[in-house]
Formats: structure tokens, sequence, C-alpha cells
């Protein structure tokens, strides 16, 4: 059964109280469980969150669904999204995702073989002049070659 | 030439912080501004000219005034999920200068007697976020926010709201749904939102770069920001651009620059001395202009509608000769797709049949009539619409096949791409 912890409970009372709505916060305690719950949103953690912000479910649906950011099913601990639009395929995006695809051995949306990277291709990301360019988790990796940007994650993979 | 004035400051780090701020006049502004009446503010950004530069370049001052005058608690926005691909000077704005949107933000909210205001950022900017609530908290200390301002009886809460992946919340009808905590689907206008907006109350949506521009309109006056750019497009602009030139980045210079001198003067020419092709000069919805256009092309509103284009948020792209049309339109109309909320029929269905074709022209399985059906369906998704997403992928398509025609019937006659080897599976 999932459950928050004791400070993302009380992060989503105080969320309720934030804004003009309690609706509001739906999008907000969202991210608390996603972050909670290992980097995705499952169903069960929906019908969790509709009872402790005591709103419909179909309403936690609703921003679930529509909202890319929330990850529809489990995620490696690194979530590498490398940015497929204009300006970054101009200067290599896809040759790069291929590259980081065939390394690591999984495809598009897929989780590696240890379970530790997903691979997604993604919309503008807003740093087109330092393309191509990819987001890990939260933070943003710019100017890439394939091989900088693999050397990024194998990196990351073993914590540095 | 470029023009310092919003991103005067942009190179010193200690501008990001409220003390850094105030060292270069920070929230001087805004004590001028508590000395003015709510309308002098107003007729002053009236009379400055200046226009949305989040991408539909309406007239700032006449959005406010169109405010109902029946004593309901108005919301100020700020639309801060900078989507259109291309755009990146927002967030620049907000990393390095985050003060400068808040002092512009709390003078527009006094002109407007709004006792609220969100910046709605788009869910990746994480960092961008993280800057803000620094920032917020800090002028939340220093009584820049909160009750009695300055000690000038006007109260004004500000909060950071954070979206989460949608290009459409950039619409500002779509922007009010998420912020509301429902889907990001644009409502139908009439009523806009100044009548009825963020839980039905009068509402102004305004760009990040619109807001931090009332400061310095404030600060010079109205004239002084006329001095820049020409009769219609006053005052200064930032432009993002990127693509093959040798330095990609955010610039201001005055509205009415030319293109041709932005890219060599500013952004140091093309990459590797290839040629121009093509620019997209307003974010991938505007129409592509060729490189014997863009030679005649100011970087103004009405030099770039005369075009067929648009100035949009000032995106530019900037491509050279190799770079296959087709291969660029296909992977323009995967976004505006992918990104269709799904409400119209003529949207929902129009983006992702369009796309398929150009995929289909790509994988080597185009027939000749799919590039006149391509136009049909065009014109069809335009105009029609509850939101101008559907007129946005659209508008490019029938750009880019009527300006390179040749490439895309190249490419249904011998199944390949007229100038490079196209990656058709990615």
């Amino acid at each position: 059964m999932f459950k928050l912890s004791d400070e993302g409970v009380a992060y989503v009372k105080k969320e309720l109280e934030r804004y003009e709505t309690k609706r509001s916060a739906i999008i907000p305690c969202l991210y608390r469980v996603q972050s909670e719950n290992g980097g995705w949103v499952s169903p069960e953690s929906i019908n969790y969150l509709s009872e402790l912000m005591d709103l419909p479910v179909a309403w936690i649906n609703e921003v679930f669904h529509f909202y890319t950011m929330f990850n529809k099913e489990p995620v490696g601990k690194l979530h590498v999204q490398v940015c497929n639009n204009i300006t970054c395929c101009m200067l290599g995006a896809r040759e790069l995702t291929e590259h980081i695809s065939k390394t690591f051995e999984m495809g598009i949306d897929e989780l590696s073989k240890d379970g530790k990277i997903t691979l997604s291709k993604v919309e503008c990301l807003g740093s087109c002049d330092t393309a191509p360019m990819m987001q890990i988790n939260d933070s943003y990796h710019e100017n890439l070659t394939p091989e900088s940007a693999v050397k990024i994650i194998k990196d990351m993979v073993h914590g540095n | 030439m470029e023009i310092k004035l919003l991103s005067e400051h942009y190179d010193k780090k200690e501008f990001q912080s409220l003390q850094g701020y105030k060292k270069y006049g920070g929230y001087e502004t805004l004590k001028k501004a508590f000395s003015m009446k709510p309308e002098q503010i107003i007729s002053e950004v009236k009379d400055s000219g200046l226009r949305g530069r989040g991408g539909a370049g309406f007239p700032t001052g006449m959005k406010w005034s169109f405010l109902p005058q029946n004593g309901e608690p108005r919301y100020l926005l700020c639309n801060a999920d900078e989507g259109e691909p291309g755009t990146f000077k927002d967030r620049l704005m907000m990393e390095r200068a985050p003060h400068q949107l808040i002092e512009g933000m709390i003078i527009s909210a006094y002109a407007i007697n709004s006792a609220k205001s969100y910046i709605y950022v788009r869910g990746e900017y994480n960092y961008p976020i993280k800057v803000l609530e620094t920032a917020l908290r800090e002028a939340y200390d220093s009584g820049l926010l909160g009750k009695n301002i300055l000690g000038s009886g006007f109260n004004h809460d500000m909060d950071v709201y954070r979206g989460a992946g949608a290009y459409i919340c950039g619409e500002e009808t779509g922007m009010i749904s998420s912020l509301e905590g429902k889907k990001g689907q644009p409502k139908l206008k009439p009523p806009f939102p100044a009548i009825k907006g963020y839980l039905g109350k009068p509402t102004i949506v305004n760009n990040v770069e619109t807001l931090a521009a009332v400061k310095y309109i404030i600060r010079d006056g109205a004239k002084a920001y006329r001095k820049h750019g020409t009769e219609k497009s006053a005052g200064s602009k930032l432009f993002s651009i990127s693509g093959n030139v040798n330095k990609p980045g955010t610039y201001e210079v005055a509205l009415g620059y030319p293109l041709m001198d932005l890219i060599n003067n500013e952004c140091g020419g093309m990459k590797n001395g290839r040629k121009l092709k093509a620019v997209i000069p307003g974010g991938s919805s505007a129409p592509i202009l060729t490189a014997e256009e863009v030679q005649k092309t100011t970087m103004d509103y009405e030099c770039l509608a005369q075009m067929g284009s648009m100035l949009g948020s000032g995106a530019i792209i900037v491509m050279d000769d190799s770079n296959c049309m087709v291969d660029l339109l296909k992977v323009t109309l995967h976004f505006y797709h992918h990104e269709s909320c799904g409400q119209c029929t003529p949207c929902r269905e129009g983006t992702g049949w369009i796309h398929k074709i150009v995929s289909n022209i790509v994988s080597g399985e185009g027939r000749l009539q799919d590039i006149d059906l391509l136009e049909k369906i065009s014109k069809q998704m335009m105009g029609r619409t509850i939101c101008a997403l559907s007129d946005a992928a659209a508008m490019p398509t029938l750009g880019f096949i009527t300006k390179f025609r040749d490439e895309f019937e190249f490419y249904v006659r011998e199944g390949r791409s007229k100038v490079k080897e196209v990656m058709a599976h990615a």
C-alpha cells in the first residue's frame, strides 16, 4: 500500500491551504507522490491521494493523465530525457538518442536491463542555444556529443 | 547593435540576489510607481507602445484597460510557460534577473489593482523555479511583498506555480485551466480573461518579458522607451537565436533590427561558413522564410506580418543548406500532434493526419498528391478551433511545402532526401 511520509502528508495539508481552491493543489501533490514513489505515480497512489485530499478521484486522474511530467509507469533512477525538437534535431539529437539507446541496450521509454535508466525523447526544453541537450531528472546537460552524453550517464549511474 | 535594457546586468552573478539587484537601482522604480496614480501607470504603458512579448503581440496597456470596474478581485498571472520551440529568453531572465520580473509584476499589479499574482512556470524549469522561490522569499522578508508594501498602503501576494509538461498551458486560457487544477485545455473567447479568468474573476495574463519591460517604461518614461524600435513596434526585444550560427544565444535589440545583422553581427555568422538556407523567425509556429526573404526582413511585428510570417516569441531558428526541409517539417509536426489538447476535431485529427503524411514521405512511401493533400488539410485546420494551436501547426506546414516544394516533390519521386541522409525511423 502506498502512503506518503509524515512530511509528505504535512506538505499536502499545506498545499491544500495555499491556493484559492483545493483543486489547484493537485499538481503539486502529484509531484510529491511521484517523488516519494520512486519517480512514477501508481494507480493505487491516486486513490490514496484522492482520499487524503478529499477530492474526487476523477479530478486527480484528469490531471495525472493530461500532463507529461507525471510518469505513468515505473522509471529508472535516472530518467534521461533527450530533447528531440527542431533545433536539437538539426544539431544531432537523434543520432545522440540512438547512441545512448545502443550503448545501454534500451529502447525509447523502456528501462535499461539493470533497471537503473529510462530513456525518453521529449519536446523543446527551452535550451536551444546549447543544443543538443538532455534533462536527467531535474538537471539540464547541454552542448552534448553522443560520447559526452554517454559519459555523463555512466558517471551518474556510478554515483559520481 | 545590442541594446542593454532588460539584459543590462545579465552578466553579473550578484544580480540574482535582492542585495545585488538593489546595487543597480533595484526596486527604486517601485517607489516611483507608488508616487504615481495607477491610471498614470496604465497610460504610461499605453503610450510606450509595449506589445505582448509572449507571441501574440497584443498592446499591453489596452489589455489592462479591458478590466471591468466592478470591484471584483483581479488576478495577475505571469506566463512563464515558455514552450514555443526555439524560445529560451524567459528562462534566462528568471535565472539571471528574477527581481527584475518581480518588480515589474508588483508595479503592474499596483496599476491594475490586483492583490494576488502567480508566476506560472513550465514544470521542466526546475532551476528557474528555485531561483524565483528564493527571490520571492527575499522580497517578502524585505517588505516588498505582503501587506502595506514600502508603506504605500498597497497589499500584494505573489506565488510561483509549477506546471507539469504541456505546451498548451502557454495559451492564456489553457494556463488558467491548469492553475485551477484541471487539464490545461483552452476556453472559448469571449469572454476574455480580463473579464472572466482565473476562477471566473478578471485576470490579466502577461509574458515574463512584457512584465519586466513595464519596470523600464516606468523607470525611464514612455518617451524614452519609444526611442527604441519603430513607430508600431516600440522598444527592445529579447531574441532567442539557435541553429547553425556561430554564437547562438539571447540578444536584446531594438525592434526593427535587420535579421541579417542579427545573424552576422550578434551571432557571428553562419557556422562552418555554410550557406544560409532558411530562418524560422518567431518560434516553430511562425512560417519559414527563405534565404532571399531573410535579406529584406527586419525584426518587427509589421515587417514579419508583411512577409506572411510573425514575430511570435522572438525565437529565431537559423538553418544552413545541410538541412532537409521535409525532415524538419516532420519533426515540427510531431510536436504539434503531441501537444494538441484534443478538444477540437480539426486540431486533434488534423495535426495527427498531417504528421503521418509527412512521416510517410520521409519513409519513402509518399505520393505526389500527398503534397496537395497537406495543403488542403492545413487550410481546413485554420481558424476553426478554440485556440491557435491548430493554426500553429498548419501555418508552418503551408510555409514549408510552398517555399520548398521542390524538396518535397524530390523526396516523393526518389524516396530519399535531396539534401542528406535522413533518419527516417527516428
